[in-house]
């Protein structure tokens, strides 16, 4: 919650910046920003393949809950394309990249700004911003309403981090690895099919 | 596109092959790179008018596409968890495996 928060703040912060014109224009224009996105997933991977612990989990799954990253990805991909076809200023495979970052804002945020600019860019930091919110505050309600896996499939690519313990806790304790092992899988597949529906 | 595949995977190893060496502090370096790239992304907004002007509109169109993205992989969710929980009696000739599942099953 702290993070998300200075998050904002940053992004607050830069949008006073460039409203009262505070910075020289040759810094924003300088592809600073491209090289620092080339660095942010490098590290992204790294920190994914320098998880020992996770990697060794996922031979002690269920195998038939092992499909809930798949199910979480078809679900949020085909209900944003549906949202997609009813948006007057949206194309379906905005829509799809915006949905795409499973709420993992900085990430997509910062990718659909470099391909789509930065209205769209916009549109996801607050979109996937407000679905981890409504996870961390609706998990309990999401199970009661859809089922045990709601609250992980809800949380998307954050369930291994950030919404963990809202989630464990409105799941179960038994549901920490599958959890965690989901937002393994979600989150690996942010740069993946946001950069894929970005170039449709 | 590649170029960025091409990072994700190369990370991805790197931090793998490094993976007997806990290295902890590259998730500040996300964490500041994160917060770099953002700063620059409200500049871009704040410095274009149109795009101040239309923020409340984004926000509702932000707002719609995450409920949608919920109430979709919700809506799998349940579906699979109904599956497993059906599949569930058939498991029981399976072999040790299952019981780990079916004491979920009897939990809930």
């Amino acid at each position: 919650m702290k993070d998300s928060l200075v998050i904002i703040g940053f992004f607050i912060a830069g949008i006073l910046l460039g409203f009262f014109g505070l910075l020289p224009e040759s810094l924003t224009g300088s592809g600073i920003t491209m090289y620092a996105l080339y660095a942010l997933i490098f590290s992204v991977g790294f920190s994914v393949g320098n998880n020992p612990g996770i990697l060794k989990e996922f031979r002690r799954l269920n195998p038939r809950l092992a499909l809930l990253p798949v199910m979480t990805i078809l679900g949020t991909v085909a209900a944003t394309a549906l949202l997609g076809l009813v948006l007057p200023h949206r194309t379906v495979a905005e829509t799809m990249a915006v949905g795409s970052g499973f709420a993992y804002y900085s990430l997509s945020s910062v990718l659909i700004t470099e391909y789509k600019g930065a209205e769209l860019g916009t549109v996801a930091l607050v979109s996937n911003i407000v679905r981890e919110f409504i996870t961390l505050v609706a998990a309990p309600l999401l199970v009661r309403w859809f089922g045990t896996l709601a609250a992980i499939s809800s949380g998307g690519a954050t369930t291994m981090d950030v919404t963990l313990p809202a989630v464990v806790q409105a799941s179960g304790e038994k549901y920490t690895v599958l959890s965690m092992y989901h937002g393994f899988v979600v989150d690996f597949s942010v740069p993946f099919l946001v950069t894929f529906f970005c170039s449709l | 596109m590649l170029i960025i595949f091409g990072f994700l995977v190369a990370g991805f190893l790197c931090g793998f092959l490094l993976r007997r060496i806990r290295i902890r502090w590259v998730g500040k370096v996300t964490t500041a790179l994160v917060w770099v790239l953002l700063l620059f992304l409200g500049i871009e907004v704040g410095s274009n008018r149109e795009l101040i002007r239309s923020l409340p509109s984004l926000g509702l169109e932000a707002v719609a596409v995450s409920v949608a993205a919920i109430l979709g992989s919700c809506l799998m969710a349940l579906a699979l968890w109904r599956w497993t929980e059906s599949r569930k009696p058939s498991g029981r000739t399976g072999g040790g495996d299952n019981e780990e599942s079916e004491k979920e099953g009897t939990v809930r």
